[in-house]
């Protein structure tokens, strides 16, 4: 009777935990798209931000986001990915591997204003580019690279054992392995760290105050020449965020309709970040179908 | 065939057998000592394999063989601390030394292991997967090898038309038969079996062993079992193992009617292992 009891006590206590995590989902969720939505159209997505007048919008502040995501992921998953292979089956375990695992746990939990700092020094002052999108995109790199790494090596390694000799046993390489059984077997989980790696991305404002700048030259979204001053696509250029404006028009704004353009920005953040995901889990499942045969 | 195992053409003359190779073996084993670390798996086993026959070793958990079976075809290479000393000779190759390519050795020593193992892929990319690998890529050659390979397996006539589902949706038996189909399909000289029908119904295990007899026309197959019915009813030849010893080594039928050793006639009749 008494182990019934506590396996009762126990199912009850984790049923309040998962209400009161779910609650606090919903809440947050529900208070960013009730206070936002209603200051999201298509005219406050499209319209380039103001400084002092009422009615900016976005524009910039949403294409830079998706814009330094991108770069980001380009430098940071081959990185990651290769790091997370080279820690799971290259690595001998020794000194030097532990070593190496404690300094990448050590990255991984920086406080992204200390990366901000450094980024500062590094990106922006010696190389000497000033504020830009490529200096905001690899002090991201920096911050999101350890939780790629540590993704993709514990997603290597919970693969069985039996499918990496099964393979080898056939006469295959060991690169070959990796490429075509280890790696598509460990895809989703990999995927899913990139998820939540690129959510953070997607979200951070610290790291790119000092990087990426706060300022966003005129853009002419015709312009398609990578090197142009005007052009969206130039790498060169400072560009700031969508998290990072909703930290600036809320600490230093001086327009009158703060409130509208920061409520709306976090939902449209929030919707983003949402969208992205359940886009990244859906093409994720259609690969994964693909390489597995399931139906 | 030889020089595609080594790794350079040098040094072929340093990895020659001290001992005149008898044809009719395919593998010719002398003083094998296999060590993990500092701990002796294996000490000092002789024995040559035939050709075309199937050789069963058998012996309680822990006795050696799967470490032996295992060295064959260099699969301890992966276990940290592993090493052998001695020769395995192989088509006038030492299996053991440094300079075997290992990834070549592989494909004409293939092995089949306890629990059915097949690629999270299509039946068909199942077989397919090491064959790509070794560069055929015709559609047509693939397609016959496949086939091939599934009827050698008898499973052609259950998954012939679902070729490309999942193989994962087999039952534990057929899944046994594909991964000895995709062994086939690299058309080896040896199969190395380790355990390959314990995970599986007496059913699937009855099909299995039928699959075993009939496979020995064209390959060497040495397989491990713990099944004394098994080894008696499908082997040509018994290796009985002990504690890294091989203890008896001779036709399947001697070691089950009359064994030499007393060891082996405690251990057939079940009174210890």
């Amino acid at each position: 009777m008494k182990s019934k009891t506590a396996d009762r006590i126990a199912t009850g206590v984790f049923v309040a935990i998962a209400i009161i995590i779910v609650s606090i989902l919903v809440g947050l969720f529900s208070y960013i798209l009730v206070n936002g939505f209603k200051y999201i159209s298509w005219d406050f997505l499209t319209t380039p931000s103001s400084n002092i007048r009422a009615g900016g919008g976005i524009r910039d502040q949403l294409f830079n986001s998706f814009y330094i995501l991108l770069l980001t992921m380009i430098i940071a998953v081959p990185l990651g990915v290769g790091g997370g292979i080279y820690m799971a089956e290259y690595a001998k375990p020794g000194k030097l591997t532990d070593t190496i695992r404690s300094c990448i746990e050590v990255l991984a939990s920086l406080p992204s204003i200390v990366i901000g700092m450094f980024g500062l020094l590094v990106f922006v002052n010696v190389t000497g580019w000033g504020y830009t999108i490529l200096g905001g995109a690899l002090a991201l790199t920096v911050f999101n690279l350890p939780v790629i790494v540590r993704v993709s090596e514990d997603s290597i390694r919970t693969v069985p054992r039996d499918l990496k000799e099964a393979s080898l046993a056939l006469g295959i390489t060991h690169w070959h392995t990796i490429k075509t059984v280890l790696l598509p077997s460990a895809f989703p989980s990999i995927l899913t760290g990139i998820i939540l790696a690129a959510g953070r991305v997607f979200g951070e404002a610290a790291a790119l105050l000092f990087t990426a700048g706060l300022s966003t030259p005129r853009l002419d979204y015709a312009n398609w020449n990578p090197f142009s001053e005007q052009s969206p696509l130039n790498i060169f250029r400072p560009a700031e965020t969508l998290a990072v404006h909703i930290w600036s028009v809320n600490t230093q704004g001086l327009i009158p309709d703060v409130e509208a353009v920061s409520n709306g920005s976090a939902a449209v953040l929030v919707i983003s970040v949402l969208l992205f995901n359940l886009l990244a889990r859906w093409i994720g499942s259609i690969i994964t179908k693909k390489i597995t045969a399931t139906k | 065939m030889v020089t595609t195992l080594l790794e350079k053409e040098i040094g072929e003359q340093t990895i020659q057998s001290t001992v005149p190779l008898q044809m009719e073996h395919i593998l010719n084993v002398h003083d094998l000592e296999i060590f993990y670390g500092e701990k002796r798996a294996v000490n000092g086993i002789s024995m040559d394999i035939e050709k075309n026959a199937v050789t069963a070793l058998i012996g309680p958990s822990g006795c050696g063989k799967s470490t032996f079976l295992r060295s064959i075809n260099r699969m301890n290479d992966l276990i940290p601390g592993a090493r052998a000393q001695g020769e395995i000779m192989y088509e006038d190759l030492n299996i053991l030394s440094e300079q075997i390519n290992v990834v070549a050795l592989r494909k004409e020593i293939g092995m089949v292991f306890q629990k059915p193992n097949p690629f999270p892929k299509s039946i068909y990319g199942n077989i397919t997967h090491a064959l790509k690998f070794s560069g055929i890529k015709k559609k047509s050659q693939l397609d016959e090898i496949v086939e091939e390979s599934l009827q050698k397996a008898a499973l052609w006539d259950e998954v012939k038309d679902r070729l490309h589902k999942s193989a994962l949706s087999l039952s534990g038996g057929q899944q046994q038969r594909l991964c000895i189909a995709r062994t086939i399909a690299m058309k080896p000289t040896v199969m190395l079996l380790d355990e390959p029908s314990s995970a599986l119904d007496p059913i699937s295990n009855a099909k299995v062993e039928d699959l075993i007899v009939e496979l020995k026309k064209d390959y060497s197959i040495i397989i491990v079992t713990h099944n004394m019915q098994q080894a008696s009813r499908i082997s040509d030849k018994t290796a009985f193992f002990l504690s890294g010893d091989l203890v008896e080594y001779d036709a399947t039928e001697k070691i089950f009617t009359n064994p030499s050793v007393k060891k082996t006639e405690e251990y057939i009749s079940g009174r210890f292992g």
